[in-house]
Parts: C-alpha cells; sequence; structure tokens
C-alpha cells in the first residue's frame, strides 16, 4: 500500500506538474529574451546542426581540457592528482553527450574545480543542447514554417530561462533537506570508537540539483543517490525522483505545442506513460522477492531484496528509481543495479534499450520520433495511403534515415557487447561471474548507447578498452539520432503539405497509440530478446530451478 | 567561423552564470539558512571534535554500540560503494554466514535482512528498528544495562522513514551510540 | 484483356502454374536473387547452409538446407505467378504487333508502302477496309468504324473521325469499313501498345516510391536481425565457458541461418514484387491501363474526385418526365403535339418524350407519312426541332419544340406570346435540375415537357462510401448553377462546378492541389489534356483523343468514368497488402524466437552437461525436441509464404470504412493474427514432423 502510494505520488505528480512546466517551457523556447541575440535568425537544419556541433565540440574540449590538467587548478582543497587520458576522454564524451557514465569516483579523483567549471557545467548545457534540438526538430514540423530557430538562442533559452531557475529551486530544496554545499575540504572525524573517519564533502546540493534536472545523472559521489550526501532522506529521494522525469514529461507538451498538436503530443504522453508503468510494475514486482543468496540461512527478509539498498529512502525506491533513471536516460541511482534481483534488471534494460520512455530532456522525444516515423509509415500503409506525418509524405529518403537510426542502437549495444563479451576487455572486468557478469557488459554498453550512464557497477570500466569504446559508442549515439531526425524533418518541411480529410491517418486517437506502442514493443523487444534471455532471464531461472 | 565566435560567447557566459554565479548563490543560501547540514551534517562532542557525521555510518565493532549495516567500503567516507554483488552471488551467502555467526542469530531468531545486507554507498547511517531492537540484548549485557533501559533510547531515536506515507520506523546508529555514551555519562557523574 | 483474364479462376490455372515453376526455379540465379535484399540474404544463407550439409550431411541438415531453398522457390513462385498472368496479356498483345505494312503518304501527296515499325512521328498513312492500323494517331481525314476489340476486349466496333473528341486510333486495331488518312502520333517502339505490353509484362517495372521506401525499412530490419543473429555466437560462448566449458558446443551454422531466415522478414520480402504486379493487373483486369506504378499508388492517395456530370453522376442522357400544358390546354393535347414534334428526333432525348407519351396516354407513335410532312431537326441556329405538315406542299400546321427561349421567339414571329405560366413553370423545373421545353403548335404555346436528368442508380451511396473513405466529389458540369445545384444535391456529391470550361477545371485542380489535396479526373477530349495532365491520377477514356490518352497517367479501355472509384480502392489496396504483410512479417517473429532461442540454448547453463538447462523452461510451444522446433520455424515460415500468394495477388479486402477503424482492423487481423497464428502453425508443423519421425 505504501509502495502503491509512493508510487502514485512519484508519477502521478511529476506528470501533473509536467502540465504547466511544459507550457513555460513552451514560452521560454519560443518566446523567450536571451543576453546574447544579436544577430542570431532562424536557421535552416543544416545550419542549426552546424552551430550545435561547434558548440558542443567546445564542450568537449574544454572538458577534456580542464579534467587533464585538474591538478594545477585551483579549487583543489583535498590535492586530487592527475587522471589517466583514456579516463579523461571517456567523462569528457560522457558528460557532453549527456550521459554522465562515470568511470571514475567523484570524492576520490575530481577537484571541486573539475566538478563545477567541468562536469556540473556541462550538466546544463549539455541538457540545454538537448532541449534545444528537439525546439528545431518541433518547429521544423510545424506547419507554420518559419524554420528550425536558432541554435544559440535556444541554448540561451534552455540555460538561463529554464534549466537554471529549476535547478536553483530544487538546489535550495536540496539545501534544506539536509544536503551539504561547502567548498570546504574534507571533515576529518574521530569516531566513538577512536577510529579516524575522512568525510568527502562539497558543493553538493549545487550539483545534484541540475544532475537530477537535466537527465545527466552524474553523481556527485562514487555512488550517485545512494550516498547519504547526495540523497539525505526520503523528502530529498521524492523530490529526485520528481526531477529525473518532470522535464522529459515536460518535453512532450512543449512538442505538442510547438507543433500545434497537442492531443498528438497526448497520445505520445500516454504510450511514453504506459510503459513506464509498465517497467515500475515489472521492477518493483521482481525486487520484492528476497535476496536469493539468503536461502536457508536464519535471516528475516520481510521487504524483499535489501542488497545495495539505503533503509531512509524506503524499499520501493530501488526498484522505482531504476525503473525512472532508465526511462529517461537520467542514470543517477537510488540503489544499486547490480544488486537487484536478476529480472528486476531488465527493466532498466529495456528502458535503455527502448531509450523513449520519456527519455532525455529533448532528446527522449526526438527519439521516439524515429519510432513515429516507423509507426506512421506501417500505418499510413494499412489505412491505404502512402504514409504521411504532420501533413508530409514519409517517403525513401526519410525511411532511409530513420533506417539509419534504427540500426545504430542495437548495433552499438550488441556489438559492444559481443566484442567485449568474447576478450579479456570485458571477461577481465566482470564483477559478478555467470549470466550476471554477461549483464554487466551488456548494462554498460547499453547505457552509454541510451546516453543513461547507469551501472552494474562492480564492473572493472575504467581500463582502456572501456574507456575508449564506451566513449566512442556515448559520441555516436549522442549526435547520430539527433542529426538524422532533423534530417528527416529538414527532408519533410521541404515538402508539399497534405490536406487532412478523413482518410488522413490520426496520429491523435487510441488506435495510433497502440499503433506506436506495438512498434515500439515489437522492434525494442524482438532486437534485444536474445541478449535478454542470456543474461537476467537465465539467471533467473538459474536461481528458480536451484 | 561565426559559429566558433558566438560559441566562445556563450562558453564564457554559461560558464560565469551557471559555474559562478549559480553554485555561489545556492552556497550562500544554504551557509547562511542550514550551515550544518551545508557543512556536511557533522556531529561534535563535548570539547567540539568532530565524532562523524549524522547522515554517515561509521563502523562499530564494540559489543556496547549498536552495529550498522555491514559496508562494502569497510565505512570508508571517501571512496564509497556497494558490494555489487548479485542477490544470487555465492560471496553474498558467504558474507552472510559470517555476519550470521557474528550475530549469533538462529533459525529462532533470525537476523532482520538489513544487518546481512551492505547499503548501495556503504555508508546507510541507519538500521531498521527490528535491527536495532535484536542487538538490545547484546548491548544492554555489554553495559550492564536493563533491557528496558537501551530500548527506550532506541525508540527515543526511531524515525519513520517517510512519515505518513511510508511509517515503518528506522534508527540512526551514529545518534543511538552517542545517546547510549551520553547515557552513561550521566550515570557516572551522578551515581 | 482477353475475356478468360477476367475471370478469376486464372488464378491458380495449369497453364500458368507450371510456367511460373520452372520460372521460379530459374530465378535462383543471383543476379536475380540479389535484386531483393532480403531474400539475397536468404540466397546467402542457403548457399552456406548447402556448403556446410555436404561437409556434415545429417537429416537435420539436409532439411533445413532444402527448406532453404524451398523458402527462395516459394518467394520467386510467387513473383513468377504474378508476372505469368502479366505475360500471357502481353502476349495476346504481342500478336497484335505483328510485322504490318503501311501506306505512307509522302510530303508530295504520292503513297508508297513502308514497314509499319518505320513510322515515325508526324507521318500520315492511309487505312482502308481491311486494313490494321499500323500506329497510333488521330484520324485526319475521313470517317471509319474500326474493330478495337483485341484491345478493350469489346466487340462491337467503334467510329472514328476526324475532328472532335473521337479522332484517336490505336495501333493494332482493324479498320472495318472506309477510309481514313492517320497522322501517326508515336515514334517506333513507344506506342501505346508497346507500354501496354510493356506494363503488364512488368519486365521494366519500376519500383514505386512506397515500394522504395518500403524495401529501406525491410533492409534495416534484416539489418538488425542480422546483428541478432551474429551476435549470439559470441554471447553463447561466453556462458559456455562460465559454464565452465571450452567454448565448445556454438550454434552450429545451420541452426543460426535458420533463425537468421527466420527473423529477417522473408514473407514480405518475398511477396512484396507480387504484390506490385498483382495492383497493376488488377487494374488491367478492370480494363484500366495505368502507365507507370507510380499511378496506380497515387491513387491510393486520392481524396478529391472531379467527375463529368454527364456520363458518371447522370445517365448519359436527360429524360423527359412530365407534361406541364398551358392552362387551358389539355395534357393530352400537349402530349400528342410533343410526340409529334419528337418523332423525327433521333436523340435519346427525343426517344424520350415519345415513350412518356405513350406511357402516360397511351399515345402510339404514328407513322408520319413523308409527302404529308417535313421534320424539322434541330440545329444550333434555332435551338428547335419539330414537324411541318404539308398540304400541297404548303406548310398547314407547324409544330416545334424547344428551349422557352427559342421558342417564345418563335412564336412571337408569328405574332404569338410565351404565356407568363409557362415561363413561371420552366423556371420552376429549371431551378429543381430540370431542363423545360416548350412545345408550340402555330403561334400557340401549348406547354412545356419536363425533362430531367436522371441520376444512375446506386450513386448516392457510392459517393457517400467515398465520404466516408475521406475522399470528395466534386460534380463537373457545363449546366447553369441552378441545374447543377439540384442535380448535385440529388446525387450527394460535396461540391460542383457549373458552367465550367476546360480552362475551369485545370484552375481547380491546381487549388485544390495548392490546398493539398491529391485530385483524379476523367477525361476524354482534347481541351480535357491539360487537365488529365496536371491532375494526380488522370485517367483517359479510351473513346477520347489521342492527347488525352497521351496526358493521362491510365487509359479506361472501357471508357467508364465511374471506374475511377474502383481505381482508388485498388491503389488502397495496393498499400494496405503491403502494410498488413510487413505487420505480419514483424509480428510472426515472436513466435518464431521461442521456437528457435529455447532450441538453441537448451544445454546452456545445464546442471551436466548433456541434460536440459535452465532455459528449457522458455519452450512455451511445448516443441518435442530442439530439431523439431527449429525445423518447426523454418518450414513454417517458407509455407507461410505460399500460403499468402493468393492474398498478395488478390489483395487485401478493402471494405471503405474510416480511416481509424481501418487501421484497428488490419491491427487486429494482421498484427493480432500475426501474432498467434504461428504458435499454432509451428506446434502444428512439430507434431507432424514428429509423428514422420523426420525430427
Amino acid at each position: 500500500m505504501t509502495t502503491l502510494l509512493t508510487i502514485l505520488l512519484v508519477v502521478g505528480g511529476s506528470a501533473v506538474i509536467a502540465w504547466p512546466l511544459g507550457l513555460y517551457l513552451t514560452w521560454a523556447m519560443q518566446n523567450g529574451k536571451t543576453p546574447v541575440s544579436k544577430d542570431l535568425k532562424s536557421q535552416t537544419w543544416t545550419q542549426y546542426v552546424m552551430s550545435m556541433a561547434v558548440f558542443n565540440g567546445l564542450m568537449f574540449a574544454l572538458c577534456f581540457g580542464v579534467l587533464i590538467t585538474q591538478q594545477f587548478l585551483p579549487l583543489n582543497p583535498d590535492s586530487r592528482g592527475p587522471l589517466t587520458w583514456d579516463l579523461v576522454f571517456n567523462t569528457a564524451a560522457s558528460f557532453t553527450t549527456n550521459t554522465n557514465l562515470q568511470h571514475y569516483s567523484g570524492e576520490a579523483q575530481m577537484t571541486y574545480f573539475s566538478q563545477i567549471f567541468a562536469l556540473m557545467w556541462l550538466q546544463f548545457v549539455s541538457a540545454a543542447t538537448g532541449i534545444a534540438c528537439l525546439a528545431a526538430l518541433a518547429r521544423g514540423l510545424s506547419s507554420r514554417g518559419n524554420g528550425f530557430g536558432n541554435f544559440f538562442l535556444d541554448l540561451q533559452r534552455a540555460t538561463f530561462l529554464f534549466l537554471l531557475p529549476l535547478a536553483l529551486l530544487v538546489a535550495v530544496v536540496y539545501a534544506l533537506g539536509g544536503m551539504p554545499m561547502t567548498l570546504s575540504g574534507s571533515a576529518t572525524a574521530t569516531t566513538l570508537e577512536g577510529a579516524v573517519q575522512t568525510i568527502a564533502r562539497g558543493p553538493v546540493a549545487a550539483f545534484v540539483a541540475i544532475k537530477q534536472l537535466g537527465t545527466n545523472g552524474g553523481g556527485f559521489f562514487g555512488p550517485n543517490s545512494t550516498h547519504p550526501f547526495e540523497n539525505p532522506s526520503f523528502f530529498t529521494n521524492v523530490v529526485s525522483m520528481f526531477a529525473i522525469v518532470v522535464i522529459p514529461m515536460a518535453c512532450v507538451w512543449m512538442f505538442g505545442r510547438i507543433l500545434g498538436h497537442l492531443r498528438h503530443a497526448a497520445v505520445i504522453f500516454g504510450v511514453m506513460l504506459v510503459l513506464v508503468v509498465g517497467k515500475i510494475a515489472w521492477s518493483v514486482y521482481f525486487e520484492s522477492a528476497p535476496t536469493a543468496a539468503f536461502d536457508g540461512l536464519p535471516v528475516e527478509q520481510m521487504v524483499g531484496n535489501l542488497e545495495g539498498k539505503e533503509l531512509r529512502l524506503g524499499a520501493v525506491t530501488g526498484p522505482l528509481w531504476a525503473a525512472l533513471t532508465t526511462s529517461t536516460s537520467n542514470g543517477s541511482v537510488g540503489s544499486m543495479h547490480n544488486s537487484l534481483n536478476p529480472l528486476t534488471g531488465l527493466a532498466p534494460l529495456t528502458g535503455m534499450w527502448l531509450n523513449e520512455t520519456f527519455g532525455g530532456v529533448g532528446v527522449g522525444m526526438i527519439n521516439m520520433f524515429i519510432y513515429i516515423v516507423v509507426a506512421v509509415f506501417l500505418a499510413g500503409m494499412m489505412i491505404g495511403r502512402t504514409p504521411e506525418y504532420m501533413g508530409k509524405r514519409v517517403e525513401s529518403r526519410e525511411m532511409l534515415l530513420a533506417a539509419i537510426c534504427l540500426l545504430a542502437h542495437p548495433l552499438l549495444i550488441l556489438g559492444g557487447t559481443a566484442l567485449f563479451a568474447s576478450t579479456p576487455w570485458g571477461l577481465e572486468t566482470i564483477k559478478n561471474a555467470g549470466p550476471r557478469g554477461f549483464t554487466e557488459i551488456l548494462y554498460e554498453f547499453s547505457s552509454a548507447a541510451a546516453n543513461n550512464g547507469s551501472g552494474y557497477e562492480g564492473l572493472g570500466d575504467n581500463t582502456v578498452p572501456w574507456n575508449v569504446a564506451t566513449g566512442i559508442v556515448m559520441l555516436i549515439a549522442r549526435y547520430l539520432p539527433i542529426l538524422l531526425p532533423l534530417a528527416i524533418v529538414g527532408s519533410l518541411a521541404a515538402k508539399r503539405p497534405i490536406a487532412e480529410t478523413v482518410g488522413t491517418l490520426r496520429t491523435d486517437n487510441a488506435t495510433f497509440g497502440v499503433m506506436l506502442l506495438a512498434v515500439i514493443v515489437l522492434l525494442g523487444a524482438l532486437t534485444f530478446l536474445p541478449a535478454a534471455i542470456l543474461g537476467p532471464v537465465v539467471e533467473h531461472l538459474l536461481v528458480v530451478t536451484k | 567561423m561565426k559559429n566558433l565566435i558566438t560559441s566562445f560567447k556563450l562558453v564564457a557566459l554559461t560558464l560565469l552564470v551557471c559555474c559562478v554565479a549559480y553554485p555561489l548563490t545556492v552556497l550562500a543560501f544554504a551557509q547562511a539558512i542550514t550551515p550544518n547540514s551545508a557543512d556536511g551534517s557533522l556531529l561534535t562532542n563535548a570539547d567540539g571534535e568532530v565524532i562523524g557525521s549524522r547522515l554517515i555510518a561509521q563502523s562499530f565493532v564494540s559489543p556496547r554500540y549498536f552495529w550498522p549495516r555491514p559496508s562494502a567500503a569497510d565505512y570508508n567516507a571517501q571512496g564509497a560503494g556497494g558490494s555489487n554483488l548479485s542477490p544470487s552471488s555465492p560471496a553474498l551467502t558467504e558474507r552472510a554466514k559470517a555476519l550470521v555467526s557474528a550475530f549469533g542469530a538462529s533459525a529462532e531468531r533470525p537476523l532482520p535482512a538489513d544487518l546481512v545486507t551492505a547499503s548501495g554507498a556503504g555508508l546507510d547511517p541507519h538500521i531498521s528498528e527490528a535491527a536495532a531492537l535484536y542487538q538490545v540484548a547484546r548491548v544492554a549485557a555489554a553495559r550492564g544495562w536493563t533491557e528496558e533501559k537501551v530500548e527506550a533510547l532506541v525508540e527515543a531515536q526511531a524515525v519513520r522513514i517517510g512519515g505518513a506515507l511510508v511509517p515503518d520506523k528506522i534508527v540512526p546508529v551514529l545518534a543511538l551510540n552517542i545517546a547510549l555514551d551520553q547515557a552513561e555519562d550521566v550515570r557516572q557523574t551522578n551515581p | 484483356m482477353s475475356d478468360s483474364s477476367k475471370t478469376p479462376s486464372s488464378l491458380w490455372s495449369a497453364n500458368l502454374l507450371f510456367p511460373a515453376l520452372g520460372l521460379s526455379i530459374r530465378k535462383l540465379d543471383p543476379r536475380q536473387q540479389f535484386r531483393n535484399p532480403v531474400m539475397a540474404v536468404v540466397w546467402i544463407g542457403a548457399a552456406v547452409t548447402t556448403l556446410f550439409t555436404f561437409q556434415t550431411p545429417t537429416l537435420f541438415n539436409i532439411q533445413i538446407t532444402l527448406w532453404l531453398w524451398f523458402t527462395l522457390i516459394f518467394a520467386n513462385f510467387a513473383e513468377a505467378v504474378a508476372e505469368g498472368r502479366g505475360k500471357a496479356q502481353a502476349d495476346a498483345l504481342r500478336k497484335l504487333r505483328t510485322k504490318t505494312t503501311a501506306r505512307k503518304i509522302g510530303s508530295n501527296g504520292t503513297e508508297s508502302v513502308v514497314n509499319a515499325g518505320e513510322l515515325r512521328r508526324g507521318d500520315r498513312v492511309v487505312c482502308e477496309t481491311g486494313d490494321a492500323i499500323p500506329a497510333d494517331g488521330d484520324v485526319v481525314e475521313g470517317i471509319a468504324t474500326v474493330d478495337e476489340s483485341a484491345i478493350t476486349g469489346e466487340s462491337a466496333p467503334v467510329i472514328r473521325e476526324s475532328g472532335g473528341d473521337r479522332c484517336a486510333v490505336t495501333g493494332g486495331t482493324k479498320v472495318i469499313s472506309d477510309r481514313v488518312v492517320i497522322l501517326v502520333t508515336s515514334e517506333p517502339g513507344d506506342s501505346f501498345l508497346d507500354r501496354m505490353i510493356g506494363m503488364v509484362e512488368s519486365s521494366k517495372r519500376q519500383a514505386t516510391p512506397n515500394e522504395k521506401a518500403l524495401n529501406l525499412l525491410l533492409i534495416a530490419l534484416t539489418a538488425v536481425f542480422l546483428i541478432v543473429t551474429f551476435t549470439l555466437p559470441p554471447f553463447v560462448d561466453f556462458g559456455l565457458r562460465q559454464a565452465g566449458g571450452d567454448g565448445s558446443g556454438n550454434i552450429p551454422l545451420p541452426v543460426l541461418v535458420a533463425l537468421l531466415v527466420c527473423l529477417i522478414p522473408t514473407t514480405i520480402g518475398a511477396l512484396i514484387s507480387a504484390i506490385g504486379i498483382s495492383g497493376i493487373d488488377r487494374l488491367t483486369r478492370r480494363n484500366v491501363l495505368a502507365m507507370s506504378g507510380r499511378a496506380v499508388e497515387a491513387a491510393g492517395d486520392i481524396d478529391v474526385l472531379l467527375l463529368d456530370k454527364t456520363g458518371t453522376i447522370t445517365l448519359g442522357n436527360r429524360e423527359a418526365v412530365a407534361f406541364r400544358p398551358t392552362p387551358g390546354v389539355k395534357e393530352l393535347t400537349l402530349a400528342e403535339a410533343a410526340q409529334i414534334a419528337s418523332l423525327a428526333d433521333e436523340t435519346p432525348e427525343g426517344r424520350s418524350v415519345v415513350v412518356l407519351a405513350k406511357r402516360l396516354h397511351n399515345l402510339r407513335a404514328r407513322e408520319v407519312a413523308e409527302p404529308q410532312a417535313v421534320s424539322v431537326p434541330f440545329t444550333a441556329q434555332t435551338r428547335m426541332s419539330g414537324v411541318d405538315f404539308l398540304t400541297d406542299g404548303q406548310p398547314v400546321q407547324r409544330v416545334r419544340k424547344g428551349s422557352t427561349e427559342a421558342i417564345a421567339a418563335w412564336v412571337k414571329g408569328q405574332g404569338g406570346e410565351l404565356p407568363a405560366e409557362v415561363k413561371s413553370v420552366s423556371d420552376e423545373i429549371a431551378k429543381r435540375g430540370g431542363t423545360p421545353l416548350a412545345v408550340a403548335q402555330g403561334a400557340e404555346v401549348l406547354g412545356v415537357i419536363e425533362l430531367k436528368d436522371i441520376v444512375k442508380g446506386g450513386i448516392k451511396e457510392r459517393f457517400a462510401q467515398l465520404r466516408r473513405m475521406g475522399i470528395r466529389t466534386i460534380m463537373v458540369t457545363g449546366d447553369n448553377p441552378r441545374t447543377a445545384a439540384a442535380i448535385a444535391a440529388e446525387a450527394g456529391v460535396d461540391d460542383f462546378m457549373a458552367e465550367a470550361k476546360p480552362e475551369d477545371k485545370l484552375q481547380r485542380i491546381r487549388d485544390e492541389q495548392a490546398a493539398g489535396h491529391l485530385v483524379a479526373m476523367t477525361g476524354d477530349g482534347t481541351n480535357d489534356a491539360p487537365a488529365l495532365a496536371q491532375a494526380d491520377v488522370g485517367v483517359a477514356m479510351n473513346t477520347g483523343t489521342q492527347a488525352a490518352r497521351e496526358a493521362g497517367n491510365m487509359v479506361d479501355l472501357d471508357s467508364n468514368p465511374t471506374k475511377l472509384i474502383e481505381v482508388v480502392e485498388i491503389g488502397k489496396q495496393l498499400l494496405i497488402t503491403r502494410g498488413a504483410l510487413t505487420t505480419f512479417s514483424l509480428a510472426n517473429d515472436v513466435a518464431k524466437y521461442f521456437a528457435i532461442l529455447p532450441a538453441i540454448f537448451i544445454g546452456l547453463y545445464a546442471a551436466t552437461p548433456g541434460v536440459e538447462g535452465p532455459l528449457a523452461r522458455l519452450n512455451l510451444m511445448g516443441l518435442s525436441s530442439p530439431e523439431s522446433a527449429i525445423l518447426s520455424a523454418v518450414i513454417f515460415n517458407a509455407l507461410i509464404i505460399i500460403s499468402l500468394i493468393p492474398l498478395a495477388l488478390k489483395g487485401v479486402q478493402y471494405p471503405p470504412m474510416s480511416a481509424a477503424a481501418m487501421l484497428r482492423r488490419n491491427l487486429f487481423i494482421y498484427g493480432l493474427g500475426g501474432l498467434i497464428a504461428p504458435f499454432l502453425g509451428i506446434k502444428m508443423i512439430d507434431v507432424l514432423l514428429t509423428t514422420l519421425h523426420l525430427a
């Protein structure tokens, strides 16, 4: 009962907040005034992508520069040392791409300067990049034909008018909730038993606020939001889960508003919500099974599997957070995913395989766009018309671009997993033996390809092969699914619009919702089913049949 | 080229706003309104020495104290982490067996699960109410107190996880142990 | 085009099937097979498996190999059958192209006999009774009856004459009587007949835009499943080693190929070209020739139909429906006069007056003896027709019928006047969409005959159907707006264009297209040609001019404008069939996974080698053995192609309904059906294989 109420509060509450937030976001992105606006005119899609690429290139370069020289830079009270080049490459790629896959441990390896000026900065601007690109996509699709907007304007609007005020609000709430916010170095304590404990701390509240809001997920501390400083209470925990999903949800409404098709957005929202709720139900159900390793031992297990979970966050947090953080490409964790029950892990994996059940800020909806194109294409044919979306025909060029997009995700995940599962690069780094080891590798590539950033931690992933491979995967998986959908819209925008009649495929009713759901589930499930069987499913069956 | 110039401008602007103005604002607010938790919820003894953080578990091995949940990071507060062991891992069984014997659990008196499972960060400052009550007898015996007295201290420290929403009770171990010591001090000063 | 091709039984007739069978084996040629990427993958898989089987010829491997080749042959068979039906038609047409000679008129007016194949655009040829017309062209001189049955299947000869809208002749047809001079309008090898042969034979068939797009989606799905399949051995290897093995016992090649072939969309891949061919074929069977597959596809998208009133919405002719006498005149008197005035009028309207008089007043048509009466035919100047009764060569009584204005002028010339009642009755008739014809005897106006356009039976329902499909109908007529509005209301069209000139039509099409509509129209006259060319689907009547036939992208050999509706349906059917089979193909994969994956993974993580591992539990269908499971899936995959050939050729049924209802219906049948059917099918095949001890 308390489980159900918590889920209802988090999911229902954020869904409710998402509506007015979407309204505000739309206003900010369409009409917001920005500090720099001179000579920033509406761009074509290619110009937009070009500006985005240049700015993101700078983001990567600056982050790389700061991290590689962090030992010489200020704000280093605990004298953190240098980082290896491959870790720096991986981390720069990770934060530039809004992934925040962390092959380092924040409190042990990063200076405050790195945390703030490299990582937190990217948590703002990479999230803003995602929102900007979605706004451009929606403008291109809308029939008003005012072009795609200007990337630099959009970036400022998303950063200053949207993310910044929200981050301030959440950071203040976090501070009130007991999160540390200091620039002082570690505290040294002498425990009651006389031992010495060094307690790492830092400007946590500010960092964690944007980490959650921007679907970044990169923690200040290694164990992310399981760390008591990063998530001190049940209250901050609920606020965090709100922060994880609310902007991705609002992005769907912004898409609908810019497009001028709110009902269409509502159908998309519904489909996403159904999938999210499905994943939550799945993970909560399977996580309520006790820890299998304690079978036959005198251990009283009342609330399911507690390994890797924090008591103050409540038993439901583990699976609920796991489903939410992977539905949205956030990647922060509220429990240790590698200690989730075997089948529970299928929910976060599915979230990353589909990667559009709200998804990353901005980009989640962009990912969904590809599935919409495929669904529209099949549904259009099934009603006997050349498929069309928003009054524009979907033809060879659009299908070609969508096809590449569809292909990239399984290629990066399954290809990477195959490579690492059969070489020492992966085999020598797994934490758990057996199918769980396979899942660790699969999860790492899924997380990188979904720009998620969570992990089946314990995997020894701070190695040159892991750092380079996942770095490359993150970069491809970030920019290809932004570039190709924009190219599709660029191609659609150039077409003669087709009038809407009774014979037109409606994309704003339940039937289309079912069609979309079927396409997502079929393509997602069919592609990753064998991997799922060889990882979580067989591990579960091994436990059950033992 | 124009892209590059504008990009540089915006890099400077965003750095200034997001990395200087924003964190300083939050810092000023937190240090002004909630100075203690802003510095890490540190607890000090009568002499003003830091003995730990209310939010960070520390190791207790003496039977006179309540023991926290096991930590895969050995209560290292600058290198925290979970066990990352699969729930079906044999290593987990081994660890559980060790803990079962340390607590002296038996089939008649099974050990609450949170005392066998490592938390996500290995720094979970709480144990469940059941886990605290489980240790009352040991602590009482070690200190030579009645169990009722120890139990009362446990109940005094116990809090609900999520208020009315999640009413299950948890107990902050460090705070409870400090309370134990304080009670001991009171007894010593007023025999 | 031959009559036999219209009967559906020819779908499976033996004389089509045997050549198709031979052809489907010949099509295994990799050069042919590699044009279809999905089937190319199957081909490579089959070839590799064959080599493997030569090394390890187990019963299982042999069966897998055979069924993989069967899969290809079945796919080829579908295409061959579709092509075969076209080929039969093409052969019949080709016979018409037998070498004929032509009497070419030189620039100096002299005739010379040349080979028909040498005729170029602009040449003039003479054709007389019994001559085959050597090339497409327009009659520029004379009139002749022409037998076009070879092309249209219509046995009654047609009239072709110079000038007007009936001047086009087609090469290969035959002059039955008289003599005409024809201006050749086509270059050699590019005649109407050539294009027709090309279309029905499908040898020059180009993939249509939607087909190309679908092909890309299928390639993407194939590539996805290639990734899925070929990452599986490393995954399994990981499991084998984790379970303590040395990595031996990984998936054998034939099993991997079997999985791949079952997962890639072979069903739609095998049938996609057959669907395209048969779409055009279905049109041809309805005697509509599409000049490109693109046009057929576009037909499905049409949402505005421009229909000529006459002949499409109304029967070609108006009919007399009532006599409205002038007050004081008996209706019988009016009827008699009207009948007399119409006796010599051979137009259908005239005949209908006679018929009405007979029906209402039992008046028999009397023969009017020539010496006593002279019939006055209708002319554009007088706009009247009638009879003058003579006595000694002098007219004593003159009866006329004609438009109210013409009669008014006529009686005025004799000192009479048009009564006000007649005028008001005429107006009233016009208002209702009818045509008033006044009848006068001498200076006296006897009354008015009410002529009415007869709206074709069932047309209103047809338009309602179209409306439900989202198609708007616009009636085009030369009538005045009042009449047009009345007929439009009666026929149930959505809109009309009154007093329309050909250029209005063109403008209207442009306007509709600018508003985002796709427009179809029919036309026959030369002045229709620009509009036909502008329309997204322009169906030219075969009776029309050469210019019209060149401009349209379809030709209706029956010259029946109502057929546009069927054309739209066929276009929709084509797309629906593709979409339905793609969905079906994709949904099938779930069951195939549950057949093959447990079979592949059965020994993985087993407690001891050789016994069933934990994943044996995924054998939801309870298939009897791993071999049987894999084989059943492959066999099902092959058989489903064969069993869907009729559907591919006939097309998915298209009951007119809204888009949403349509989507629900097809999603239910082909999505849900596609999910469930293979579970049943594979289980049945498994039982059969086990009973026959084949696995």
